[in-house]
């Protein structure tokens, strides 16, 4: 097909409608109902449920709640987490729970917000959090460790705390007869 | 008419085996079979059902243990031939037999089959009594999943994904034990999670000859317990942690460093000692969590020796040799390093010529020492290694690959009667060039000055050594875990194992840099595969002459040697 060229008039070939009609739809968008977002310094309301980035959490004691179990490592699907278990040397501050990751590393930029980590955890000890906005320098500080993780993610309410429970269980049962534990 | 019906009998089976209908398919079962020490006994209904294709959940029972039948997991239902008044069998109008069912269940692992028995495992009753049993069973279990190493592999687990309930009806509190007994030197005792199966007081007592563990108090409260003033320290305790069906009797070495389902599986041997017991390596990105041993009935049974299952460590040391070098060597190049020996050996004399080869090195490896010694006219030897043996798997000869290396004609007779003869000559003049393969010379009686007064050594091994530093030309080798080939154990086994992890740096397995001087020292061309090197040496060596790479298989086959 050939297309037709126009022949263009005089008042064409001067620009001076078209640069009219532009300035029409600015002077509309500037006079009308405002829609930019001042961001970063405005924000959205960010919906409950939203899936940000995920972090670690507390209990309400301070406890690390993350036992190194290993299962939000397999079931990640981008291969973003990576935890180093304890190994077998005993520490004694982590009390009945007997471990405790020596490090968890979640890499943010390979992490795609599935929020599989978070379904498959059996401690509650990972959820994805608010955040939707990660930077950094360089691709070394986009791998998270446990102390920033642990920052970032605060405190959860813990309303069962089981290993506070079988603590309990457990001293009750160290006299005889055994007392009800509470 | 008669002929077939006689033949679908099942009262009337060939001699020596019964049989016996499972869940509706009718199965032929030897009388007998061996029990855990290889005995002919009666054949069980556990037996039977397995020879059917029939997977019957159980806890206690071991086909290397004696039975004990506690844990009450195989319960099923079974009925037998009914009999008349005259004692002999009823049989419907069709002349097929009534079957009269038993009305109660009995325990498979421990009863013994008889001609024509129904075994039913898959009935609703069946059903119900694996449902009760597991829940009996998890009424003190602790559930502690998330930090249990067994999770994964824990035969609770999987029980309870196919008969458990997703709820526990126990509302009374569950009893809580120590979880950290300290039973002996390589072994954590957790007793919340066992289930008293028995199995680690069996195999103890009975296949290692250590009576050291027993079940202490009564009820709820009955626990694994060392006895008291004893600790559990015989060299087979970590095998209490493979048969522990769940995560009861942890291994201090494996505790806690990694999750069962990232361990990448592979096929090996122990090199630890002769016996060459079959192994599975458990890796994960180039870093080996553990051995587990692996079932050989003609070798190590299901068992492995701690000594040989701790051996690993020193494959991660950080003194390896990752790259060629030595004082002739200007670059650490593999290229200069093999074209730098091979123009030395080229010029070597015959007679003048001495070869050192471990008997650590595959029979392949030790084929081409072989035809490298052939060529140059070099007489070899071995450096023996000896340790004390145990009445189980444990074998004097701590090199795994002795007899191969007798075999194949590198090893004197015995072995390392050369190695003084060497030091002689080597100080007479007599000796102007030598070769090690994988070992440290200086410790075996050929010392620093003696190597001082050769015209040329070449030297090759794992770690930095002695005669690598004071060699002209030295060569990075690699672990057994890093490299495929074959052994050959005391008693004239050949047997095959894969590669586990990549070495480090540089190294590369022996068979490739041997290989490249062979052909490069004797200008004849041979294929680079560990299976085309393999060819080649059975058709030169009678000891392996019937033998293919193929038929190594995972068990293993016998020498002719």
């Amino acid at each position: 097909m050939i297309a037709e060229r126009p022949t263009l008039k005089l008042v064409d070939r001067l620009y001076l409608t078209a640069a009219w009609n532009g300035f029409k739809v600015t002077l509309r968008h500037f006079l009308g109902r405002k829609v930019t977002m001042q961001y970063p310094e405005e924000r959205w309301a960010v919906p409950p449920g939203y899936r940000g980035a995920p972090y670690l959490v507390r209990d309400q004691t301070g406890r690390t709640k993350c036992v190194a179990c290993q299962l939000c490592e397999f079931i990640c699907p981008p291969r973003a987490i990576r935890v180093t278990p304890p190994g077998p040397a005993v520490d004694p501050s982590t009390g009945n729970v007997e471990k405790r990751p020596r490090q968890f590393e979640i890499n943010m930029l390979r992490c795609i917000y599935c929020g599989l980590c978070q379904e498959v955890c059996p401690e509650e000890a990972i959820f994805l959090m608010q955040d939707y906005s990660l930077t950094g320098c360089s691709r070394e500080e986009m791998v998270y460790d446990i102390e920033k993780l642990l920052a970032l993610g605060g405190v959860h309410h813990d309303h069962v705390r089981k290993w506070d429970r079988v603590r309990r269980e457990a001293a009750a049962q160290e006299t005889f007869p055994p007392q009800t534990a509470s | 008419m008669k002929q077939s019906q006689q033949s679908n009998d099942p009262l009337a089976s060939p001699p020596g085996m019964i049989s016996v209908t499972v869940d509706g398919r009718t199965v032929l079962v030897p009388r007998t079979m061996p029990d855990w020490q290889g005995r002919q006994v009666p054949t069980t209904m556990l037996q039977a059902c397995e020879l059917a294709g029939v997977t019957v959940p159980h806890y206690c029972y071991h086909p290397k243990l004696p039975v004990a039948g506690n844990c009450r997991m195989c319960l099923v239902e079974y009925g037998v031939p009914a009999l008349g008044p005259d004692r002999k069998p009823v049989r419907q109008p069709d002349g097929s037999l009534v079957i009269k069912k038993s009305p109660r269940p009995a325990i498979a692992c421990a009863t013994p089959v008889s001609p024509g028995m129904e075994i039913y495992t898959s009935t609703p009753t069946v059903k119900l009594m694996r449902q009760s049993v597991l829940e009996f069973l998890l009424i003190n279990h602790p559930l502690d999943c998330p930090i249990c190493d067994q999770a994964g592999e824990c035969k609770l687990q999987e029980y309870s994904v196919e008969y458990g309930r997703a709820s526990s009806r126990f509302a009374e509190t569950k009893v809580h034990k120590n979880k950290q007994i300290d039973l002996g030197p390589r072994i954590m005792l957790d007793q919340e999670r066992c289930i008293l199966c028995s199995r680690c007081i069996r195999f103890t007592r009975d296949v290692v000859g250590d009576d050291a563990l027993g079940i202490i108090n009564r009820g709820s409260y009955s626990a694994i317990a060392a006895y008291p003033g004893t600790t559990f320290d015989n060299n087979y305790t970590l095998n209490t942690a493979d048969i522990c069906p769940v995560g009861a009797l942890t291994s201090k070495d494996f505790r806690f460093q990694m999750r069962v389902w990232f361990l990448k599986e592979t096929m090996s041997l122990c090199a630890s000692c002769g016996t060459g017991c079959n192994i599975v390596i458990g890796s994960r990105e180039n870093c080996i969590y553990r051995f587990t041993p692996r079932q050989n009935d003609a070798v190590n049974s299901c068992w492995m020796c701690d000594y040989g299952r701790l051996n690993y460590r020193w494959i991660e040391r950080t003194d390896r040799l990752t790259r060629p070098g030595g004082s002739k060597l200007t670059s650490p190049d593999w290229e200069d390093a093999i074209n730098g020996i091979a123009a030395a050996l080229k010029k070597a004399v015959p007679g003048h010529i001495a070869i050192v080869a471990s008997a650590r090195l595959t029979n392949e490896e030790l084929y081409l020492v072989r035809r490298l010694a052939q060529f140059l006219g070099a007489p070899t030897d071995c450096v023996p290694r000896s340790g004390p043996a145990d009445n189980l798997l444990l074998c004097a000869d701590r090199n795994p690959n002795t007899k191969g290396a007798q075999l194949l004609g590198i090893a004197a007779s015995p072995p390392g009667v050369n190695l003084p003869v060497f030091a002689r000559l080597i100080r007479n003049g007599t000796i102007r060039s030598l070769l090690v393969f994988g070992e440290d010379v200086t410790r075996h009686g050929i010392t620093a000055d003696d190597l001082a007064r050769l015209d040329f050594l070449a030297a090759s091994d794992i770690h930095t050594n002695g005669t690598t530093a004071v060699s002209h030309y030295f060569l990075p080798g690699c672990a057994h875990v890093e490299k495929r080939g074959s052994f050959t154990n005391v008693h004239g086994r050949i047997q095959r194992f894969e590669k586990a992890v990549d070495p480090p740096g540089l190294a590369r397995p022996e068979l490739h840099w041997l290989r490249e001087l062979v052909c490069r020292v004797t200008g004849q061309s041979m294929g680079g595969t560990v299976e085309s090197v393999f060819e080649a040496m059975r058709a030169e060596v009678p000891a392996f002459r019937n033998i293919a790479w193929a038929d190594l298989g995972d068990h293993g086959v016998a020498t002719h040697g």
